[in-house]
């Protein structure tokens, strides 16, 4: 399969020497949705405006429907479009005055972009308010017009980045039903940045992990939980202040691996989560600490993440001091980590 | 039809159209030079009455001032609009388009210029009809004053628009504009006779853009034997300027563009 979008080795350095990207390749095949995982901060945006023609690498190449986002940048726009951050509609025109004036910006004109348009409106069910000031929208209807407005030019590839930031939980549901249809009715290409784990199970086939500015861990979602073996055993303290001491007796549990203490949460991993609980609970007794509760669960994206950067995805995604990415976003960071599966002890 | 002139164009229109549908907006711009114009004009009426004044109607002296001051002061906030349009993603939205860059700082100097056009007529026509002024320069005269207001509108327009792409806050736009304005316009002959001001006040007005605009268009408007070396001269250093302040502003657009 052809390759949609080819990035090799993509270093971005912004002023005050804060290393945004630190090496980053990877390759999405053509007509399917590559998703692009990390807490704010960790340069899925940065790799956006790099591969969107907005921001230049200081090295690397990057090429996006076999176009060089350097050396064809106007080519690269005719082949693209972009969904930002913002809903970046314009409030003191129509819903249809957006999606036209988006349209002749292509060089689209006539009979032909108003069908477009109306299409698009009817498609993101937009068409009773066309004719509204968009300041008068929601905000899920801003969404759905800003999703439009990237699909005016009829791209090849559409990048979406963080679509559902900010949505309600329902509207958020139904944005990943129209992102996947869009993918498989049009066989469009689409490079997804996410900082919902949820998000990026639910709608990518191959994911690319972002930690500091470096990819840590590709593969589609199923694969990348299958190299975790077992299960996630979260056990969470009574009181802070658990020591390595507490991390090394629980090492030494028979099946228990990866063992991370954050805070009052200790997590670990164990191929037979629910036979290592009682082993485990003992394993605390000995060394004097009391538990308040402990949940057994399968694989999450969740768990891959604090494999591959030692760190939870919550921990990293509130740590965020502002590494480059150039946007804070207010949008609460997500663990969405699944309902346990096997046994939760209330255990003391 | 090439593209920068076609892309100019809808961003016209984009900004035309949010205007019209603010017409109180279009009111409330008009107060200030209305201000200036009747209450300034009418307290200030004996100054004519100073020896060497040179003039025997205030209305007559101060209405070509009070015009192309109105476009000063408009101009300053069209760094605001692209503001705007930064801090929502807009521009971004159209810099990701196969969009011509210059027509995104063009397309709103155009609108602005278009407002300037229909508020210089109501200013010319209030000093006409309300203040009591005439002008013996006619349709040619109105014509300069209006082409002056266009050129300098545009030359602070695009320096207000680089400006805004450098800071990248509306505070500092606000107060750089505040604070420039009102000193620009004491420093030239829009109220006051130069030839009667301190030294060192029509020296420094000599560089400022505001009295090449106030004199062309005061010149063209009401004098009885127009002096057209004077008129074109200024009407050049202003075409000039223009040209000086868009090369700035696309600088700026650019470097806005490489920090991304």
């Amino acid at each position: 399969m052809n390759a949609a979008i080819e990035a090799e080795g993509l270093i971005k350095t912004y002023p005050g020497d804060v290393r945004a990207l630190n090496g980053v390749s990877f390759s999405v095949p053509a007509g399917t949705i590559f998703g692009l995982l990390g807490p704010n901060g960790a340069g899925k945006s940065t790799t956006v405006k790099i591969l969107t023609t907005l921001a230049a690498a200081d090295s690397g190449t990057a090429r996006v429907a076999g176009l060089d986002v350097v050396r064809e940048p106007v080519a690269v726009r005719r082949a693209i479009g972009v969904v930002g951050q913002k809903n970046a509609v314009d409030g003191a025109a129509t819903g249809r005055e957006n999606l036209l004036l988006q349209g002749r910006l292509y060089g689209l004109s006539g009979r032909d972009l108003r069908a477009h348009v109306d299409d698009l409106l009817e498609r993101f069910t937009l068409a009773d308010a066309a004719d509204r000031f968009v300041r008068g929208y929601s905000g899920g209807m801003q969404r759905r017009l800003d999703v439009a407005l990237g699909l005016v030019a009829r791209p090849q590839v559409l990048f979406l980045d963080e679509p559902t930031t900010g949505l309600d939980p329902e509207v958020r549901v139904a944005m990943w039903g129209e992102i996947s249809t869009l993918a498989r009715d049009e066989g469009l290409t689409i490079l997804l940045t996410t900082h919902y784990l949820e998000e990026a199970d639910q709608l990518a086939s191959q994911l690319a992990i972002f930690d500091r500015g470096e990819i840590v861990a590709e593969g589609s979602p199923e694969q990348l939980k299958a190299e975790l073996r077992g299960d996630a055993i979260n056990v969470e303290l009574d009181s802070e202040g658990g020591s390595s001491a507490v991390e090394a007796a629980l090492a030494r549990v028979d099946g228990v691996r990866e063992v991370v203490l954050e805070g009052r949460m200790l997590r670990a991993r164990a191929d037979q989560g629910a036979r290592a609980v009682p082993a485990v609970l003992a394993a605390l007794e000995t060394e004097g600490v009391s538990v308040a509760a402990v949940t057994v669960a399968r694989a999450s994206l969740d768990d891959v993440y604090l494999r591959h950067t030692g760190r939870t995805f919550a921990a990293a995604d509130a740590g965020h001091n502002g590494n480059g990415d150039g946007h804070v976003d207010g949008g609460s960071p997500a663990s969405d980590a699944p309902e346990p599966e096997t046994t939760k002890t209330g255990g003391r | 039809m090439p593209a920068v002139i076609q892309h100019s164009w809808f961003m016209t229109q984009r900004h035309l159209r949010a205007l019209l549908r603010q017409p109180a907006w279009i009111v409330v711009t008009l107060v200030q030079p209305v201000m200036w114009l009747l209450l300034f004009g009418a307290l200030f009426k004996s100054i004519v009455n100073l020896p060497g004044f040179g003039s025997d109607n205030y209305a007559d002296f101060l209405t070509p001032g009070i015009v192309v001051m109105t476009a000063l002061f408009s101009a300053g906030w069209a760094g605001m609009g692209i503001l705007q349009d930064y801090e929502r993603g807009i521009l971004d939205r159209f810099l990701v388009t196969p969009s011509s860059r210059v027509s995104l700082l063009a397309g709103p100097l155009v609108q602005q210029s278009i407002v300037t056009v229909v508020q210089s007529l109501i200013i010319i026509g209030l000093g006409l009809a309300v203040a009591g002024a005439s002008f013996p320069g006619g349709v040619p005269g109105a014509l300069v004053t209006i082409v002056a207001a266009i050129l300098l509108g545009m030359a602070i327009g695009a320096l207000s628009n680089a400006l805004a792409l450098v800071v990248r806050k509306e505070e500092t736009v606000i107060a750089v504009v505040t604070s420039l304005t009102l000193p620009l316009s004491f420093l030239s002959g829009t109220f006051m006779n130069l030839a009667l001001a301190p030294a060192w006040i029509s020296d420094v007005a000599k560089f400022n853009p505001l009295q090449w605009a106030v004199v062309a268009s005061r010149e063209a408007l009401t004098s009885n034997d127009v002096d057209w070396g004077v008129v074109t001269s200024r009407l050049g250093l202003l075409a000039l300027l223009l040209v000086a302040c868009f090369a700035v502003a696309t600088r700026a657009f650019r470097a806005y563009q490489r920090a991304a």
